[in-house]
C-alpha cells in the first residue's frame, strides 16, 4: 500500500527527507536547556557570581533562536512535502479515474470516488505531514531525553523504565478501543455525502411528492448517528489526557522522593538538586512524546483507512485498455458484428445482447427500434468500445475494436448519448468539446445541421452564453441538439444518435435527419429512436427485442415480415385517424 | 482575542454561540470542570514545594511532612484525572451535538431552498460544505473547547498563585506574554485567510469532480480526457499552494511558541537565581515558581494553537452559515390555506415569468381550466412549456399575474398541499439509490405492498420488476442507476399511479418508451385521468387529440388555445405545426 501512495511524492523527495533531519537539530538543542539550567542551579547553590549566570542565560537564549530556525525551516518543508504529495495524489487519482471505464466507476459510485478525492486525500496529507514531522520528532525527544535523563540520573531514571511501559500500554490500549469505531464512521460519510447529492439532484421529485419531512428525518437520523459514533469513540480517546497527567505526577511525586533521599544519603554527591529539578523536566519531555506517538498513532491508523481506500482507486485495473501495438488509423465507416454475446458484468446472469450479427456498410443509415429495455443502447456502446463484448468480435472500418487506439476509435465513432451530457462553460466550450480547432464558422455549421444556431443566435450571448453544470439553463430539446451539433464536430466516419432526438419536436427531428443525409451522405448513422416516422426512411432498420435483433430490412419489407414493427408502426400512426 | 476572531468571520462567532446555547447546561459543567481541574492542577506544584522544602531546608528528610504530602499528591491527581475525563467527555458531546445540529439545519436549508439557488450552485460544493467544513469545524471547535477554557483558567490561576510566591519574577513573566500575544495573532490571521481560501478551492475542485464523473461517459467519448485533465490540474495547484501556506503558517505555531516559552522560562530561572542568590526565595519555592512559568506558558502555546484551528474552523463555519443562511423560498403566507382535494379548476390570469430579468420567457399568460380537462401542451422545442410546469407546482414564483386553484391564488396556499394535489412524470425521472419499494411508495409511504403492487400493474413496471433480481427490494443506483430508460420512466409512472392525486403533471413522460408499451400506458394514464386535471406536454397526436385545451405554445407565449378541430379550421399556427409535425 506505502508503495503505491510513495510513487506520488516525487519531485517531494528532497523536503520529505530534510525536515526530519531539521527536527533532529531542533530536539537535540531543546533537551541541551534543562541541562544548561540544571548546572545554573547548582552553581548558584555553590554561590557563583553573576556574569556565570549572565553567560548562561545568553547561552540559552541563542540556542532558544536556533531551536526556533530550525524549527521554522522544519516547517515550510514540511508543508511544501505535504501539501505537494496532496497535489500529485490527487493529480494521480483523477487521472487514474479518467481511465476507468464505465463498469469501474460504478463498481465505487460517484459520491464514494468524490470523498476518496477530498476527505480522504486531506488525511493522508495530515498524517504525511505528521509522520515527517511529529513522528520524527517524538521518538528522537522520546530518545534525548532518556539518555539525558540517565546521565543526569543514573538509578533514578529507573521510574522511566516502570512508567513508560504502563503509559505505553495504556496510551496503545485506548487507541485500540477507538479505532474500529473510527473505521466504521468513514462508511457512514459516504452515505451521508451521498444523502446530500440525492437530494440536491432530485429535488423537484423531493418536493412534488412533498417528501421533504421524511427526507429531513432520515438524514437526521445518519447525522445522529454519526455523532453517536464519534462521540463514543471520542468518550475513549478522552483517557487519553488523564492518565498522561497521572503518569507524570506519578514520576514526580517517585524522584521527589528517592530523589530527595538520595540528596540526603548521599549528601548531593550522587546527584543534587538541579539534576533533580533536570530530571522532572526530561519526565515530562518522555511523557509528551509518548503522548504525541499515540496521537500519531491513532491519526496514521485513522488515515491508513483513507490510503486504503486511495490505494484501492489507483489500483484498480481499468477494465479497458489500449492495446500494445494499436492501429491509429480507420479506414472506413463499415461495422461489422460478429456472433457478439454481452453482459454488463461476469456475475451478471442474463445476457444484455446475444447472438448479434450485424453488418453495416460505410454511409448506410442504420435505424433501430425496439422496446424498452430491449438492449439498443447496449449494442451501440460497443461501437466506440464504452464496454467490451464478452463473446465475439467487433469490427470497425474491417478492424477488431479492441485493436484500436480507444482515442482514435471514439475520434472516429460520434455517440451521442440517450443522457446527454453538457458541462459548465460557453456554448461554443462545450461545442469545442467535439473539435477544439474548429473555427467560428464551423461551429456554426454545425449547429446549422443540428437545428440549433437559430436558438443560440437568439440568446443574449449568442455563442458565448454561459451553461450551468448539467446544461440546466437550456431545456431538454436544446440541450440534445447542441450535443448533436458538438459530435457532428468531430466530422465522424460513424456518428451515433442514441434517442438523442426524444425532446426534439418533430419537425426539427425531420430537418436534422434530412441535414445529415445531404451534407454528410458518406458518413454511416445509426438512430436509435422510438418513433417510426424517425427511422423509416433508413437504408436498414433493425428491430431489437430482450437483446436480440429479431429483424432486419426496410421500411416496407418489415412492414411484410416482422409483426412487431407493423403493430408499432399502426399505432403511431393510426392514432391520426382515431377519433378522439 | 475575541474582537480579532470577529473581524476575520463577521458575524459567524455570534451565529456559532447561537447553536451552542441549547448545550448551556452542558456548557456550564464544562466551565465548572475546567475550574476544577486548573485549581487541582496549581495545588499539585505547592505540595511538590512543600516537599522540597522539607527535604532541602532541614537538612535531612522530614518524613512526617513528606508522606502526607505524597499521599495528598496523588489524591489530588486521581481527582483531577476524573475531572478531566468527565471535561472531555462533556465536550465532546457539545461539539457533535452542535455539529449534528448545523448539518441537520443545513440539510433542512436545502429542503427549503427555491429552485433557482440549486440550480445555479454546483453539487458538489453544497456537498463539501455539509460534509468537509462541517468536519473540520467539529475538529476546529472540540480543540477549543478541551483547551480553551483550561488555558484561559490556567493563565489566572497560576498568576494568582505566582504572585503570592514573589511578585518581582511575576512581573518579568507577565511582561513577556504580550510577545505571545502578537506573534500568535500575526500567526492567526494569516493562517484563517489561507485556510479560508483552501476551504474555497477544495470546493471548486469537489465541484469539478462532481461533474466529471457525471459526465464520464462524454468525457471519454470525446475523448477528453487530457483537457479535463489539464483544468482539474489548474485547480489542484492552486489548492496546493493554498494548503502549503495554510500548513506553514499553522505548523509555525509550534516552534515559536515553544521558543517563547523557552525564553520565559529561561527569563524566570534568571530572575529566580538573582532572587535566590540574594535569599528572597527558597529554593523549593523557585522550583514550584519555575513548575509555574512553564505552566503559565503552555496555555499560550496551546491557545495560540487553538486559534488557528478556531480560525480554520470559523472558516468552515462560515462557509456552512452560507449555505444555512442562504434566503429561502418565501415562506407560505401565515394565512396560507391548505389545499386538499382540490377540484381541479385552475386559472393563470396575465401571468409573466423569466429566469432572468434580461431575457423575457413567458408574458401575459393567460388560461382557464375547468375541473377534469386534459390540457396538452405543444409548440416547438424551447418554447416554454417546462416552465408552465416550474410555475404550476411552484418550483418559481410568477414575476406578474396570478395563477389560482379553486379561485385560491397559488400564492395564498401552502406550498405543501399544493405539490400534494399534482402528480408529476417529469422527463428526469430522479429516482433515488433505494429499493424499487422504497422508490415506488414516495409519494404515499403508509401505502400496503398490494396497492403497490397493483399501481406497478397499472404502469406495467410489474412485470420488469419482478424479472430484477430482488423484485421490489432490489436497490437501484444513484439516479437509477443500472435501469433503463425506459424502466426508469415506468417506475416514476408508477408512483404517480400509486398516490392518484386531483391534478396530474406529464412531461413527455412516454418519449422514451417502446411504442407498445407506450400505448398500454396511454390506456392506463387515460383511466388515471378520469374526473382529474391534467397537463400533459406531449408530442404524440393521440395525446393531443384527446385534449380538452390545447395550449399551443411560442417564444413562451401562448398563441392559440382550443380543440384540435378548431385550431384545424382557423388554420393558424397549430394547423402549420400539425402538418409538420403529426400528418402521416
Amino acid at each position: 500500500m506505502f508503495k503505491t501512495l510513495a510513487k506520488s511524492i516525487r519531485e517531494f523527495k528532497t523536503p520529505s527527507i530534510i525536515t526530519p533531519i531539521l527536527i533532529i537539530g531542533e530536539v537535540v538543542i531543546e533537551c541541551l536547556i534543562p541541562y544548561i539550567i540544571a548546572n545554573l542551579i547548582n552553581d548558584i547553590k555553590a554561590g557563583c557570581d553573576f556574569s556565570t549566570i549572565l553567560t548562561n542565560g545568553g547561552i540559552m537564549a541563542l540556542l532558544a533562536v536556533l531551536s526556533l530556525s530550525f524549527g521554522a525551516a522544519a516547517a515550510i518543508t514540511a508543508s511544501k512535502a505535504s501539501a505537494g504529495f496532496a497535489r500529485n495524489l490527487r493529480h494521480d487519482l483523477f487521472y487514474k479515474i479518467q481511465t476507468y471505464s464505465f463498469d469501474n466507476i460504478d463498481k465505487f459510485s460517484s459520491s464514494s470516488l468524490v470523498t476518496r478525492m477530498t476527505t480522504d486525500v486531506s488525511y493522508v496529507q495530515m498524517s504525511y505531514m505528521m509522520i515527517i514531522r511529529t513522528a520524527i520528532r517524538s521518538p528522537f525527544m522520546f530518545i534525548f531525553a532518556i539518555i539525558m535523563a540517565y546521565t543526569m540520573g543514573g538509578a533514578l531514571s529507573t521510574i522511566f523504565v516502570v512508567a513508560v511501559p504502563i503509559l505505553a500500554f495504556g496510551l496503545f490500549f485506548i487507541a485500540r478501543k477507538a479505532m474500529p469505531a473510527f473505521t466504521r464512521l468513514f462508511r457512514k460519510y459516504d452515505r451521508l455525502n451521498e444523502s446530500i447529492e440525492e437530494n440536491v439532484m432530485a429535488m423537484r421529485a423531493v418536493k412534488g411528492f412533498v417528501r421533504e419531512e421524511y427526507e429531513k428525518e432520515k438524514f437526521t437520523e445518519a447525522s445522529d448517528e454519526i455523532r453517536r459514533d464519534f462521540t463514543r469513540a471520542e468518550r475513549i480517546v478522552a483517557f487519553n489526557n488523564p492518565l498522561m497527567q497521572i503518569c507524570l505526577q506519578l514520576i514526580m511525586i517517585f524522584v521527589l522522593y528517592f530523589g530527595s533521599k538520595l540528596i540526603v544519603t548521599s549528601s548531593g554527591s550522587y546527584i543534587d538538586v538541579g539534576q533533580l529539578s533536570a530530571m522532572l523536566t526530561y519526565g515530562m519531555q518522555i511523557l509528551m512524546s509518548l503522548m504525541m506517538l499515540s496521537m500519531i498513532y491513532v491519526m496514521i491508523t485513522m488515515s491508513a483507512e483513507s490510503a486504503r481506500r486511495i490505494v484501492e482507486v489507483l489500483n484498480e485495473e481499468p477494465t479497458l485498455k489500449n492495446p500494445e501495438n494499436p492501429v491509429t488509423e480507420v479506414k472506413d465507416g463499415s461495422i461489422h458484428f460478429e456472433n457478439v454475446s454481452f453482459k454488463y458484468s461476469r456475475r451478471a446472469e442474463k445476457y444484455a445482447l446475444s447472438d448479434i450479427d450485424l453488418h453495416i456498410r460505410s454511409g448506410e443509415t442504420v435505424g433501430i427500434i425496439g422496446g424498452t429495455g430491449s438492449s439498443k443502447s447496449t449494442l451501440v456502446q460497443l461501437i466506440s468500445r464504452l464496454y467490451d463484448a464478452t463473446e465475439g468480435v467487433i469490427r470497425v472500418g474491417g478492424v477488431d475494436v479492441r485493436e484500436y487506439d480507444m482515442n482514435v476509435l471514439r475520434d472516429s465513432v460520434s455517440v451521442v448519448l440517450q443522457k446527454n451530457v453538457l458541462f459548465a462553460g460557453t456554448v461554443k466550450e462545450n461545442l469545442r468539446w467535439g473539435n477544439k480547432n474548429a473555427t467560428d464558422e464551423e461551429l456554426e455549421e454545425a449547429c446549422r445541421l443540428a437545428q440549433a444556431d437559430a436558438f443560440i443566435k437568439a440568446f443574449p450571448d449568442g455563442y458565448d452564453t454561459h451553461i450551468e453544470q448539467g446544461g440546466t439553463n437550456v431545456s431538454g430539446g436544446q440541450k440534445q441538439r447542441l450535443c448533436i451539433a458538438r459530435a457532428l464536430l468531430k466530422r465522424p466516419m460513424i456518428l451515433i444518435l442514441d434517442d438523442s432526438t426524444s425532446a426534439v419536436d418533430t419537425k426539427t427531428d425531420a430537418l436534422i435527419r434530412r441535414g445529415l443525409k445531404e451534407f454528410i451522405p458518406e458518413t454511416t448513422k445509426i438512430i436509435i429512436a422510438q418513433r417510426v416516422a424517425s427511422v423509416e426512411d433508413a437504408d436498414k432498420i433493425l428491430v431489437m427485442d430482450g437483446g436480440r435483433i429479431v429483424a432486419q430490412g426496410t421500411h416496407e419489407e418489415l412492414l411484410k415480415s416482422s409483426p412487431i414493427y407493423f403493430e408499432v408502426y399502426t399505432q403511431q400512426t393510426k392514432g391520426g385517424r382515431e377519433n378522439a | 482575542m475575541k474582537s480579532e476572531k470577529k473581524k476575520a468571520a463577521p458575524g459567524t462567532v455570534g451565529k456559532v454561540l447561537f447553536h451552542i446555547k441549547k448545550y448551556r447546561p452542558l456548557l456550564c459543567l464544562s466551565i465548572l470542570l475546567a475550574t476544577v481541574t486548573v485549581i487541582l492542577t496549581l495545588y499539585v506544584p505547592i505540595l511538590i514545594g512543600r516537599a522540597v522544602d522539607a527535604m532541602v531546608e532541614a537538612g535531612q528528610v522530614d518524613f512526617s511532612v513528606i508522606l502526607p504530602t505524597l499521599t495528598r499528591i496523588i489524591l489530588v491527581v486521581s481527582l483531577t484525572g476524573l475531572a478531566q475525563w468527565i471535561m472531555n467527555t462533556v465536550n465532546n458531546r457539545i461539539t457533535y451535538g452542535v455539529v449534528r445540529d448545523l448539518r441537520n439545519d443545513a440539510f433542512a436549508r436545502i429542503q427549503k431552498l427555491p429552485l433557482s439557488h440549486l440550480d445555479a450552485h454546483p453539487t458538489g460544493s453544497i456537498v463539501s460544505r455539509v460534509i468537509t467544513d462541517a468536519d473540520q469545524f467539529a475538529e476546529g471547535l472540540l480543540m477549543g473547547f478541551t483547551q480553551l477554557f483550561t488555558g484561559v483558567m490556567t493563565i489566572l490561576g497560576t498568576l494568582v498563585f505566582m504572585l503570592t510566591i514573589h511578585v518581582g519574577i511575576t512581573a518579568v513573566v507577565v511582561l513577556l506574554t504580550p510577545m505571545s500575544l502578537l506573534l500568535a495573532r500575526f500567526i492567526a490571521t494569516r493562517t484563517y485567510n489561507f485556510f479560508h481560501a483552501q476551504s474555497e478551492v477544495r470546493g471548486e475542485q469537489t465541484a469539478l469532480i462532481d461533474e466529471m464523473l457525471t459526465g464520464q461517459k462524454t468525457v471519454q467519448a470525446f475523448s477528453r480526457e487530457e483537457a479535463t485533465l489539464a483544468r482539474f490540474d489548474e485547480i489542484n495547484g492552486r489548492l496546493e499552494k493554498c494548503s502549503l501556506k495554510a500548513t506553514f503558517f499553522s505548523s509555525l505555531v509550534n516552534p515559536t511558541t515553544r521558543v517563547l516559552n523557552n525564553l520565559i522560562y529561561a527569563a524566570v530561572a534568571m530572575t529566580g537565581a538573582f532572587a535566590a542568590v540574594a535569599g528572597a526565595i527558597s529554593v523549593g519555592g523557585l522550583t514550584c515558581f519555575l513548575s509555574y512559568a512553564t505552566q503559565y506558558a503552555k496555555p499560550f502555546n496551546e491557545i495560540s494553537g487553538i486559534i488557528t484551528e478556531l480560525q480554520n474552523a470559523l472558516a468552515c463555519a462560515s462557509r456552512l452559515f452560507e449555505l444555512i443562511d442562504a434566503p429561502t423560498e418565501k415562506p407560505d403566507a401565515p394565512d396560507a390555506a391548505v389545499l386538499s382535494n382540490a377540484e381541479g379548476h385552475l386559472k393563470a390570469d396575465s401571468v409573466s415569468f423569466s429566469y432572468t430579468p434580461d431575457r423575457p420567457l413567458i408574458e401575459d399568460f393567460n388560461l382557464t381550466v375547468l375541473p377534469g380537462q386534459r390540457i396538452a401542451l405543444v409548440g416547438p422545442t424551447g418554447c416554454g412549456k417546462t416552465t408552465v410546469i416550474n410555475l404550476l407546482m411552484r418550483f418559481y414564483d410568477v414575476d406578474r399575474g396570478i395563477i389560482s386553484v379553486d379561485g385560491k391564488d397559488i400564492r395564498k396556499i401552502t406550498r405543501q398541499s399544493l405539490r400534494e394535489n399534482y402528480g408529476m412524470v417529469l422527463q428526469d425521472t430522479w429516482l433515488k439509490s433505494a429499493t424499487i419499494r422504497e422508490n415506488i411508495k414516495m409519494g404515499r409511504p403508509d401505502a400496503t405492498d398490494e396497492e403497490m403492487i397493483e399501481a406497478a400493474r397499472a404502469a406495467h413496471a410489474h412485470s420488469f420488476i419482478r424479472r430484477l433480481p430482488k423484485g421490489y427490494d432490489t436497490v437501484i443506483g444513484e439516479d437509477g442507476g443500472s435501469l433503463s430508460q425506459g424502466q426508469k420512466q415506468l417506475l416514476s409512472i408508477t408512483r404517480v399511479m400509486l398516490c392518484l392525486p386531483p391534478m396530474l403533471i406529464l412531461d413527455e413522460a412516454t418519449s422514451s418508451i417502446d411504442t407498445r408499451t407506450e400505448e398500454k400506458i396511454q390506456k392506463a394514464f387515460a383511466r388515471m385521468m378520469k374526473g382529474r386535471t391534467s397537463f400533459i406536454v406531449a408530442h404524440r397526436l393521440s395525446t393531443v387529440r384527446e385534449a380538452d385545451v390545447i395550449l399551443v405554445m411560442e417564444n413562451g407565449n401562448i398563441v392559440e388555445q382550443g380543440r384540435h378541430e378548431e385550431l384545424l379550421l382557423k388554420g393558424g399556427f397549430y394547423a402549420r405545426l400539425y402538418n409538420s409535425q403529426f400528418a402521416p
